[in-house]
């Protein structure tokens, strides 16, 4: 009885599993990386993990593109939003792929910095380098 | 990390199953939208309308994240003081390549010789001259799908970062200097505020009529068409603000992020 | 929204990301980073969501990856881990 609901549970909803493994690689290559710029990759997996899972909410089986189909000048039928997929995580999920580039055009611009002050980009040796100077 | 990823994955026991169309995300006010948009705002492109009319205000701080991320790549690289390498030169009519070492420039100022890069490739025909023809194109189909974002996939930010990757191509194919010569720096930052400017001027100019902030329906006293009409041109009117204001970012954001701010050579 | 092409592209995005995140040249970071890029746009064309897709196309293997690019080019290319 509960495998049958386990197998249930896997068979409805093994996407959202999926998008959580993705999840945890950009989180682990955010904590466990040395190198400034993997850390960057990481962040930005991280990010199109969560927008990957936003969007899926979104998705009907047998819908179609947020689309309406459009009879110019005159009377259009009635419109059943169950055809459709839903738009509205599509909307915010602009947004964030818009702040996701953002983030990352200031976060290269920092490495850049950080690279021509202490001339290295791995972690440790900014720590020590720090320590020292 | 595991212990997350656990907490997580007992999460999903209770999602609704995917494709779900009564779903907790679909009920409440997205079927409104779908019904109501072609009505209200005859734009068939409901993600476009969404975004623009109806949750407008979002876009507008969103565009402004942009242009603090513009600002933001300025103010942390932009230097003024020399590179400190040897100069190269170049002497068109025969090829010749001078190499002047310490930091001294060229004395005599002359068409023939050009400066060019130290880590300099070869002009290769192939590149420049398929770069320099397929720019404009480029620019149309981005200007295309800023304008046609009401009926087809696009809107304004798609086609202002395909406008920002024509000028990209330029400054990769050819170097960075003749990039910078055709949109300068100081043209680049007005148009960057200009764009926001449009959007939150397009709002005020809503109040002032009279109407709510960012309400499409009060531009209709200005110009001579009715007010479903005007929530579509307002709609137009904000992508043309977020497409100018997302171009001059990216251009600028790539011109600091290449050169290291000091805008002399490039990738 | 056939399912097998989903998982199947599911699987190669995971592997992507791993592998962008384990090689200890960076411009091979940046180059597979593109290609997670392009493998999520194909996900979210599958799903319908057809702005997202557009937006994402143009935003990561475009200009993301040009950016990247170039800030490997001005600081180091080799990492030690």
């Amino acid at each position: 009885m509960n495998m049958e609901a386990f197998l249930n549970h896997l068979v409805a909803k093994y996407n959202f599993w999926l998008y959580i493994i993705l999840m945890m690689i950009g989180l682990y290559a955010m904590i466990a990386k040395n190198n400034l710029i993997k850390k960057l990759v990481g962040m930005n997996i991280f990010q199109t993990a969560i927008i990957l899972f936003y969007v899926s909410i979104g998705s009907k089986r047998g819908g179609t593109i947020p689309i309406l189909e459009h009879v110019s000048g005159g009377a259009q039928h009635a419109i059943d939003p169950a055809n459709y997929v839903n738009p509205l995580p599509h909307v915010l999920m602009l947004t964030a792929i818009v702040v996701s580039v953002s983030t990352f055009g200031v976060a290269l611009a920092l490495a850049i910095k950080i690279y021509q002050r202490y001339k290295t980009l791995e972690e440790d040796e900014i720590l020590t380098r720090i320590r020292e100077s | 990390m595991i212990l997350s990823g656990g907490l997580l994955l007992y999460a999903t026991k209770d999602f609704p199953s995917w494709g779900d169309p009564t779903s907790p995300a679909s009920t409440h006010v997205s079927p409104r939208y779908l019904k109501k948009s072609l009505e209200e705002t005859r734009v068939p492109n409901v993600v476009t309308s969404i975004l623009a009319d109806y949750r407008g205000y979002d876009t507008m701080f969103e565009t402004t994240v942009i242009f603090c991320a513009g600002v933001a790549c300025f103010m942390l690289l932009r230097t003024f003081e020399k590179r400190e390498t040897d100069h190269y030169y170049r002497h068109v009519p025969t090829g010749i390549t001078i190499h002047i070492k310490g930091q001294r420039e060229i004395p005599i100022e002359s068409k023939e010789f050009e400066k060019i890069d130290a880590i300099w490739t070869p002009y290769d025909l192939i590149i420049n001259t398929v770069s320099r023809f397929l720019v404009p194109f480029i620019q149309l189909f981005a200007l295309y799908v800023i304008a046609h974002g009401h009926h087809s996939p696009g809107g304004g930010f798609q086609g202002g970062v395909i406008l920002g990757a024509s000028m990209i191509v330029l400054a990769i194919a050819f170097n960075l200097r003749t990039a910078v010569r055709r949109l300068g720096e100081r043209i680049d930052s007005i148009m960057s505020a200009l764009g926001v400017f449009i959007y939150s001027g397009i709002g005020a100019l809503c109040v002032l009529l009279g109407a709510n902030f960012l309400d499409y329906k009060a531009l209709a006293q200005i110009l001579p068409i009715d007010r479903v009409a005007a929530r579509s041109d307002g709609i137009l009117g904000v992508e043309i603000g977020v497409g100018i204001a997302v171009m001059a970012v990216m251009i600028c954001v790539y011109n600091n992020v290449a050169s290291e701010g000091r805008y002399d050579e490039g990738l | 929204m056939i399912w097998q092409l989903d998982l199947a592209i599911l699987t190669l995005l995971i592997v992507c990301a791993v592998a962008a995140i384990s090689v200890k040249d960076l411009l091979a970071t940046a180059i597979l980073f593109g290609a997670y890029s392009f493998m999520m746009c194909l996900l979210w064309s599958i799903m319908a969501a057809v702005d997202v897709a557009f937006t994402e196309a143009s935003v990561g293997a475009g200009v993301s990856t040009v950016f990247f690019v170039a800030a490997v080019f001005r600081t180091t290319r080799r990492t030690k881990d």
